[in-house]
């Protein structure tokens, strides 16, 4: 039965995408909490305004976060949902999951929940919408010890990594995204779980630059495949592509008739660096004028492979408008090896020396992108031991506002303006 | 043995991190990771990989809500169980994947997908609409200017149609965030639905001084708006904040910081629509979105205003751009003008910028193009 009237809400169950209306209806029927989910959700949708109360701080003893804790503004009116605390579990890298896994956590959910979750947060976690304080410690108590699993990060400190489905399912991919995330998760936990940062830092790991995790908008640091040989051309299966055998870009427009595929008008003229050519029925790439957009191999996926000499460009700052304004990553590592073999070493050098920084000057909730903005790139790239290289511009300033530090100018600043009189009088 | 409240650090374990990802490989993925030689879209939400091993994996990727229940988990796994040997996979965007090793094991699951309703729409795939990324909204979180579940399940409907085909220039990434803070991806979609507010916070002066700490609330203010004030409240003086409402845009960062802030208004709520982002570095660098439609109204249950708005767009951006031209390359390449004129979106003043570095966005030279605009 029906616990609240929706009549607003009941408009949401009708058209074919899937409803979390009749969703939310359905796990009522074992989860009568949903009801007040529905009844609270039915007030805002008629008071066009959030129910939620601000903030809220609960969590597990020993972690500083991984719970974000809530309260409805009516609880009398809707019991179930005075405590609507979310949890968020650390989710396997690519998010591939065991159904005896998940039946696992949903046992428990069932358990010590609401019965609703996310799948997935937009920083990856498992999302496990709604719960009361007291159940908070029974459930990380079983997660921990029935599952072997662990919360994800909140607050001012490493969030949940995330990354691409890399190696495990695609063919671009420059090096093991699955392992890089794994490994800087394990490596990391005490600065997930322990807020001592300025403000929060995300890591995304994306297998090449079609960058299928965003982590150039939406990491601290984002490491984004790539390779430094030349495109593996197959000139057979080129071939194939120009009679029309092959769909281009792997069938991916194939709702619409745009004519035969044109090799010159589809890749060669829309290449960015104009560095591509047919030439005898071959095509030719001058490798060392591409900047490995990723446009070619996307069209002709059975012809054309990323190089074999493969690692990540790093990039660095991105993050939402608050305070300054949005910002994507900086490239500041043009290449580097991320690999297995030496625990990601490099990378983890490097993640340390940007935090050794960033935790001594960072101000209070200042993003490591702003404290980029605010000492300025040629600083951040002093900080970190890196020469400078036009790479890391997209251009040279145009101002001529230019800082020389007293030691790289010839005499130094310490200046006698008497001495500057006996040749220039007043 | 379970949780012992008395003793709560006795047996405690931690630092666990998050299961490792191998022990959920279905045995294809397993066997050919790092061996894919190319793949192919067989038809919309069908995805193949080929295998230097010769070995195929099938995919096939279905919409969800994202805001999800145990049952509607339960039953993907049923699925995977029956079709899968009880593996499947989330993407990105929080669509669902189940992966078959053969074609033959292709159309069996989709005639069982198709038999249960409108739980499992197959898509997602190529040049179409695929799944909207979006926030918590009035379901879970305090500080939104709008609904996110509702929202997007209003343009889905509306889209559905994109969602099962591959018929646009190239893919359309639609996201929504339910206010600035910008959970997710809104500041760098194709079509962005962003919640915004349109009124100064109010002060709650008998509230402020047990809840809030003034000078993190002074700080939050991108625009120095905040400013220390002293108020009287039951006959004392005490100290409190007053907003200096000409230079306030309504960002909502300081009730983020201070409870005593609330901003939230039916009226002066709603959505603003932001278009031409982009994070891939195909042919042309990641961009930002851009706001084109400063406000439309919260309009419960269906945001009718919205739905028409994306799909104004969407339908001017498939009539005219070129293969493979996101939307943000077609705007740019026929001048923000042309766009606006394309989409039949009146220009406003609210789409000049006037933060920072607005002056890199002014029209600094005589190219432009004659539209309706000039008269
Ligand atoms: C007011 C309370 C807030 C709530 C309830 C909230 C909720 C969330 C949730 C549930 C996620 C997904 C997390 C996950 O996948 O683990 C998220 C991600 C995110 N949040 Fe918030 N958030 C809040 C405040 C903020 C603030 C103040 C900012 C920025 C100033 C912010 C920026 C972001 C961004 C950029 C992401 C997405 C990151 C990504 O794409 O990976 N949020 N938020
Ligand atoms: C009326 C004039 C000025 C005012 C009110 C002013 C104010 C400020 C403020 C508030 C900051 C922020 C500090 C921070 O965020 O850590 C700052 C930083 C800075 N200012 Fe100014 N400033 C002025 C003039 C100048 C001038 C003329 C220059 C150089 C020619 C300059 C160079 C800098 C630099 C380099 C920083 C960054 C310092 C750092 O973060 O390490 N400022 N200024
Ligand atoms: C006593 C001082 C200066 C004199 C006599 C002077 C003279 C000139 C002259 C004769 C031109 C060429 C105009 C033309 O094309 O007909 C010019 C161009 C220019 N000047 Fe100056 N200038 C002076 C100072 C400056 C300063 C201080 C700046 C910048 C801070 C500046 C920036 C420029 C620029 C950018 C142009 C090129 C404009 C264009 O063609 O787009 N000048 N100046
Ligand atoms: C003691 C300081 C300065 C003196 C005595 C001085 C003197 C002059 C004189 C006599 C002219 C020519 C005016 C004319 O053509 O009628 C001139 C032009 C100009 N000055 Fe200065 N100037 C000084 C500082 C500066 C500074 C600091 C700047 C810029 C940062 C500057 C930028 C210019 C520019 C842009 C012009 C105009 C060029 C043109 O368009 O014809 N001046 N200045
Ligand atoms: S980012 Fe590149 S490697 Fe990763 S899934 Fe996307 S296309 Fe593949
Ligand atoms: S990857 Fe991009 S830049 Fe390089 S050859 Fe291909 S289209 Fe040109
Ligand atoms: S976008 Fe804003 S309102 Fe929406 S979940 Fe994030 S912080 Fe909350
Ligand atoms: S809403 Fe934003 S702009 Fe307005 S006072 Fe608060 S922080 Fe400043």
């Amino acid at each position: 039965m029906a616990k609240h009237e929706t009549p607003l809400l009941d408009q949401l169950e009708t058209g074919p995408w899937p409803s979390f209306v009749t969703d939310l209806k359905r796990q009522a029927a074992t989860k009568p909490e949903c009801w007040d989910i529905l009844g609270i959700l039915e007030l805002s949708y008629k008071d066009r305004i959030t129910h939620w109360k601000h903030g809220g701080i609960v969590g597990v003893f020993g972690y500083g976060g991984g719970i974000v804790g809530r309260y409805a503004d009516m609880p009398k009116q809707f019991p179930g949902v005075e405590h609507f605390h979310t949890i968020r579990v650390a989710q396997p890298s690519s998010k591939y999951y065991s159904t005896a896994n998940l039946r696992q956590l949903m046992d428990l959910w069932e358990k010590h929940g609401s019965g609703m979750t996310n799948f997935h947060g937009s920083t990856g976690d498992i999302i496990l919408l709604g719960t009361r304080t007291e159940n908070l410690e029974p459930f990380f108590w079983d997660l921990t010890h029935d599952m072997g699993q662990d919360l994800g990060g909140s607050g001012s400190n490493l969030r949940t990594p995330a990354n691409c489905i890399g190696h495990s399912r695609c063919e671009w991919s420059c090096y093991d995204t699955e392992e890089a995330c794994y490994h800087l998760t394990q490596h990391y936990q005490d600065e997930i779980h322990r807020p001592a940062f300025p403000y929060k830092f995300k890591f995304k790991f994306s297998g090449c630059p079609n960058d299928c995790v965003a982590a150039i908008a939406r990491s601290d640091v984002s490491v984004i495949g790539t390779w430094r040989d030349e495109i593996r051309i197959d000139q057979a299966a080129v071939k194939e592509y120009v009679a029309g055998n092959y769909p281009p870009n792997g069938g991916s427009h194939s709702g619409k008739d745009w004519g035969k595929f044109d090799i010159q008008k589809e890749v060669i003229d829309l290449c960015p660096t104009d560095c591509m050519w047919m030439e005898g029925g071959e095509l030719k790439i001058d490798d060392t004028e591409c900047t490995r957009c990723m446009h070619c191999i996307n069209v002709m996926p059975r012809a054309l492979r990323p190089g074999a000499d493969q690692g990540a460009s790093i990039c660095v700052g991105a993050k939402a408008p608050i305070l300054d304004g949005a910002q994507f990553s900086t490239l500041i590592v043009p290449f580097m090896k991320v690999e297995k073999e030496n625990e990601f070493e490099e990378l983890i050098e490097f993640i340390e020396s940007i935090w050794d920084w960033w935790m001594e000057v960072g101000k209070n909730r200042e993003r490591v992108g702003e404290t980029m903005q605010r000492v300025g790139l040629p600083t951040f790239l002093k900080v970190m031991g890196i020469e400078p290289i036009p790479q890391h511009v997209k251009e040279p300033r145009s101002n001529p506002y230019v800082f020389w530090k007293e030691e790289e100018v010839e005499g130094g600043f310490e200046r006698d303006v008497e001495e500057f009189r006996r040749k220039h009088a007043a | 043995m379970g949780y012992n409240p008395d003793k709560p650090m006795d047996g405690r374990i931690s630092d666990l991190g998050p299961p490792h990802y191998e022990q959920f490989f279905p045995p294809v993925i397993k066997a050919n990771k790092g061996k894919w030689l190319w793949h192919e879209i067989t038809q919309p939400g069908v995805l193949m990989h080929k295998s230097e091993t010769g070995d195929e994996v099938y995919s096939i990727r279905c919409g969800t809500a994202r805001l999800v229940s145990i049952e509607y988990i339960r039953e993907v796994c049923d699925i995977a169980d029956e079709f899968c040997d009880g593996y499947l996979r989330f993407t990105t965007r929080n669509n669902v994947e189940f992966m078959v090793d053969s074609k033959e094991k292709v159309q069996p699951l989709l005639d069982n997908l198709a038999s249960r309703g409108n739980k499992f729409p197959v898509g997602g795939t190529g040049a179409g609409v695929t799944n909207i990324v979006h926030t918590q909204g009035w379901v879970h979180c305090h500080t939104p200017a709008t609904d996110a579940s509702g929202v997007v399940k209003a343009v889905m409907d509306e889209l559905f149609d994109y969602f099962t085909s591959m018929t646009l220039p190239a893919q359309v990434r639609i996201a929504l965030a339910c206010c600035l803070n910008m959970c997710g991806a809104v500041h760098a979609s194709d079509i962005a639905i962003l919640g915004v507010h349109r009124k100064p916070p109010m002060i709650d002066h008998t509230r402020i001084t047990g809840v809030c700490e003034l000078p993190l609330a002074i700080a939050s203010c991108p625009l120095g708006a905040v400013k220390p004030a002293k108020a009287t409240v039951d006959g004392k003086e005490i100290k409190t904040v007053q907003v200096n409402v000409d230079r306030c845009m309504f960002c909502g960062n300081c009730y983020t910081m201070c409870p005593a802030m609330p901003l939230a208004d039916p009226e002066g709520d709603g959505i603003a629509i932001l278009v031409g982002g982009k994070v891939s570095n195909r042919i042309s660098h990641p961009k930002f979105s851009k706001l084109v439609i400063p406000f439309l109204p919260n309009t419960t249950p269906r945001w009718p205003e919205t739905v028409a708005a994306v799909k104004k767009i969407l339908e001017a951006y498939a009539a005219d751009a070129n293969k493979y031209e996101r939307l943000g390359d077609w705007a740019e390449r026929i001048g923000w003008e042309k766009f606006f004129e394309k989409c039949d979106i009146p220009f406003t003043d609210k789409s000049i910028d006037d933060y920072r570095l607005a002056y890199d966005t002014w029209r600094t030279t005589t190219q432009f193009k004659y539209t309706s605009h000039i008269k």
